[in-house]
Parts: C-alpha cells; sequence; structure tokens
C-alpha cells in the first residue's frame, strides 16, 4: 500500500497551499496531484506520489550515485579480471 | 519510465548480486519491512540472486495484511447502513472480515467506493449532503499525511457529513517488537524508503545503538533493494550497526516537515492492535480530541467486537519473520488468494500472496551457490 510512483510535473494550479495541484504524468497517463507537501515543487520537476499526493520531489543528482557505484564495482570486476589472466 | 525503468537493469542488478557474493563470508538474516519490497523481491527474483548464506525474512510492512479483524467488521458494519457511503483503497475490499468483506457487503447492495484518494472521497461527501461518507483511513506513515489532510481540510471546509474510521500503524514499534521478541533471527533491517520520505529516518538510530543492528533506508526497485542489501551485508561483515540511507533520491534525514506538521495537527499515538502480531503500544495513529467530530467510531453507535483468527492461520509468525508461508499446513491447500484464510493472501504485498503468485504453492530453493 506505500506504493508509491514517480511522475513528471506538466503544469500546475491554484495558489492555495493547501490545495494546490499539479497535471502528473506517469509515463502517459495524466493525474491531479496535490502539491500540499512540496511547496518547492515546479513545472518539470519529478515528484514521487502516493494516492494522490506528492510526498517529495525526487534530486536527480542523488539518483545518479547508484550508477556511479555499479560503474565503480565493474572497473574492479575487470581489473580483478585481468590481474587474474595476467 | 524515468526513475523506474533504469533501476531494473539486469546487468546492473547482476554486478550488485556478484558484488555481494564477493563479501559474503557469514550467515545474515535480513528482513524488509515493507510488502512493496516483498513484493518486488519475489516478483524479480532477488533472493535467488544471492548467496544461500543470505536469508531474507519479509516483515510487518503491509497495512492491508496487519489492520485487525475487529476494524474490518466495524468496516462491514458502517458499509451495510442504508445511510452510509462507505470509501475505500481498493485492496481492502477483499479482506476477509469475521464472516464477509466489503466487496460481498458492495455485492449485497451496500453503496462501498473504490477511491484512489481519501482527497475522493472528501468530494463524495460535498456532493451527496444527505449521506454520511465514512472513509476507511487505514495505512503506514506514507499514507497518514493523505488522511491526515482529508480531515485537516473536512474542518477547514466545514464538511459536516464526513468521517473517518482510523486504524493506522507506525513502523518502529513494531521493529522493536520483532526485535525483542525472544524469537527474534533478525541481524539487519531495510527499513521502508516511502515510511521514511515522510518521517525521515532519525527515529531508527535510537533502534539500531539499542540492539545493535544496521538499518538502511530503502527503495522498491530490483537495483534500490539489492543496493540495500549490499550496503546491509557489509556492514554486518565488518560489524557496525548504523543507519543509512540508500534511497537519497527521495528521502531526507528529516522527512517532510510540512507532512509531519499535519500529521501532528491531525492525529495523536495510540495503543493498536495489529492482525497477526496483538495489540503494540504507540504503535497506531487515531484523530485527536480537536478531530472527534470526523472520528467514525465516536460518531456512530460501533459494537465493540472482539474476534479470534483461524487457528491454522501462521501470518503473525510470517509477519515477525520467525516462520516462512511454506512452513503453514494450510499455505496453498486451504488457503489460496481465491480462498484466503488470513490477510497475507490477501494483498499481493502480503508474502503468503508473493509466495503463491511468484514461487508456485510453495517455496522451491533457487538460491545460487557461492
Amino acid at each position: 500500500m506505500c506504493l508509491s510512483v514517480p511522475g513528471k510535473i506538466l503544469s500546475i494550479k491554484g495558489d492555495d497551499p493547501l490545495t494546490r495541484s499539479a497535471k502528473v504524468s506517469f509515463g502517459g497517463t495524466v493525474k491531479d496531484i496535490n502539491l500540499a507537501y512540496v511547496p518547492e515543487a515546479k513545472i518539470d520537476d519529478y515528484v514521487i506520489v502516493h494516492v494522490g499526493f506528492a510526498l517529495n520531489t525526487i534530486d536527480s543528482e542523488e539518483a545518479e550515485k547508484v550508477f556511479k557505484e555499479i560503474e565503480q564495482i565493474q572497473i574492479m570486476e575487470k581489473k580483478a579480471y585481468e590481474e587474474d589472466i595476467s | 519510465m524515468k526513475f523506474i525503468d533504469e533501476y531494473r537493469d539486469a546487468e546492473s542488478a547482476n554486478a550488485f548480486a556478484r558484488e555481494i557474493r564477493r563479501i559474503t563470508t557469514k550467515p545474515w538474516t535480513i528482513m524488509e519491512i515493507c510488502g512493496g519490497q516483498t513484493h518486488a523481491i519475489v516478483k524479480y527474483g532477488i533472493d535467488e540472486l544471492l548467496p544461500k548464506k543470505i536469508r531474507l525474512v519479509h516483515g510487518p510492512g503491509c497495512p492491508v495484511c496487519v489492520t485487525p479483524l475487529e476494524s474490518l467488521d466495524r468496516a462491514i458494519q458502517l458499509a451495510s447502513r442504508d445511510d452510509v457511503i462507505f470509501c475505500s483503497f481498493g485492496d481492502m475490499l477483499r479482506v476477509p472480515g469475521t464472516s464477509k468483506d466489503l466487496l460481498s457487503v458492495k455485492a449485497d447492495g451496500g453503496d462501498v467506493r473504490i477511491v484512489y484518494s481519501p482527497l475522493d472521497a472528501l468530494e463524495i461527501a460535498k456532493k451527496n449532503s444527505n449521506k454520511k461518507v465514512v472513509f476507511l483511513a487505514v495505512g503506514f506513515e506514507t499514507t497518514a499525511p493523505a488522511n491526515a489532510m482529508a480531515a485537516y481540510l473536512a474542518k477547514e471546509q466545514n464538511i459536516k457529513n464526513f468521517s473517518l474510521l482510523v486504524s493506522h500503524v507506525l513502523v518502529p514499534p513494531a521493529m522493536e517488537v520483532i526485535l525483542a521478541s525472544p524469537n527474534n533471527q533478525v541481524q539487519g533491517f531495510l527499513a521502508a524508503g516511502h515510511v521514511c520520505t515522510v518521517m525521515g529516518y532519525k527515529e531508527y538510530e535510537p533502534i539500531a545503538e539499542k540492539y545493535k543492528i544496521p538499518i538502511i533506508v530503502t527503495g522498491f526497485e530490483p537495483l534500490d533493494i539489492l543496493q540495500g542489501l549490499y550496503m546491509c551485508i557489509k556492514q554486518l561483515e565488518e560489524g557496525k550497526k548504523n543507519v543509512e540511507n540508500q534511497y537519497s533520491r527521495v528521502v531526507l534525514l528529516d522527512g517532510n516537515p510540512v507532512a509531519k506538521d499535519i500529521i501532528k495537527k491531525v492525529f495523536c499515538t495510540v495503543m493498536r492492535k495489529w492482525r497477526g502480531i496483538g495489540e503494540i503500544p504507540n504503535s497506531g495513529y487515531s484523530l485527536n480530541k480537536d478531530y472527534e467530530s470526523f472520528d467514525a467510531e465516536k460518531i456512530f453507535d460501533l459494537q465493540d467486537i472482539v474476534v479470534e483468527e483461524p487457528s491454522e492461520c501462521i501470518s503473525g509468525l510470517v509477519l515477525q519473520g520467525v516462520k516462512e508461508p511454506s512452513e503453514c499446513s494450510a499455505f496453498g491447500k486451504l488457503c489460496t488468494p481465491e480462498h484466503p484464510l488470513g490477510a497475507l493472501m490477501v494483498s499481493t504485498e502480503g508474502a503468503c500472496a508473493a509466495y503463491y503468485r511468484y514461487k508456485g504453492h510453495g517455496k522451491e530453493d533457487n538460491s545460487m551457490d557461492e
């Protein structure tokens, strides 16, 4: 039930902090999402959405970290392999 | 889809799995808290990529599974009334109460409606002023900001025919029950990423320290779970016991302050009964005094019922990581997703339903040799 899905903000409506909402696209499916909990969110941001509410914006810099770690693992493995065969 | 597809890449997943095999020297038992993580682990076969020394046990983080029978029976009582429109998230409709479920109330003519968001239930109340609209507010900390906002807006907008039947649960007290049990086998936790999106992860630090156990805040995609496991196993192998955040693209140390503020305004912490586990002090939210007039338990005259679970069902032991679904004599025989005995077989996030669906009728041991 804690399933939350990332989506992209297409447009924003309203300026009341409790009911400000956005059209958010989830891979093409568009839904109205409440933005009360992400006052900083703006158009083109990705947000993580749960039962109609954006819970946070997604930090794209932090999102890259896992791929950098995988790259490190692969470099290390290649090095170990080359040492092995030499 | 961005932020989903790249986290399901098989080659990257295998790189993590190889690294986990390289660093694992001892047997470790790790529990993922959240039912969404359980579902992903079994669906993508993540457990089968791990060395045999690593045992994953599945935690109590499935609100559908731990909502007590009494709450379901109260929901069924309310939904059966002629003057009530009863609104619920879809996944609660098939959970068996003592004698029936919400879906059969609907089939018998009850006005039971599935909503995507609690705000949809609030809209239904605005459009049906001659009816009492009740929303079944279940969930963990992840869902609390949404449900709290429905109550907050109902009060702000003076919507008097709207109420909530609240059965909210909280993760950290349940972790402590598991860790304090003499049967505990859990040596490391993957904490639930979306719960921490709301609450942050400071509250896990005293637990990690007291029980000398690593806790990794972890996301829900295969790469998130593998990285979370890698971080947890690395700590275990090095004798560390820290709280770390794998899911940093979404989770901040302090969580979401605006959401926490609304939760505090609307809810108070209470003793809560968990299906299969029993009563846990300070493990749930109820509406506080300021919101009593939106509390369905206070508005309606509900019978106080105490009921027992079917004796064959071992959900409680599975939820605490002591037994596996396939160790239950009813699993796949008396208890199936079509005819569930206990809630772990109903919800797709329940460990029993995930094992039944993705591992056939019994757990097969396909894990790779080291």
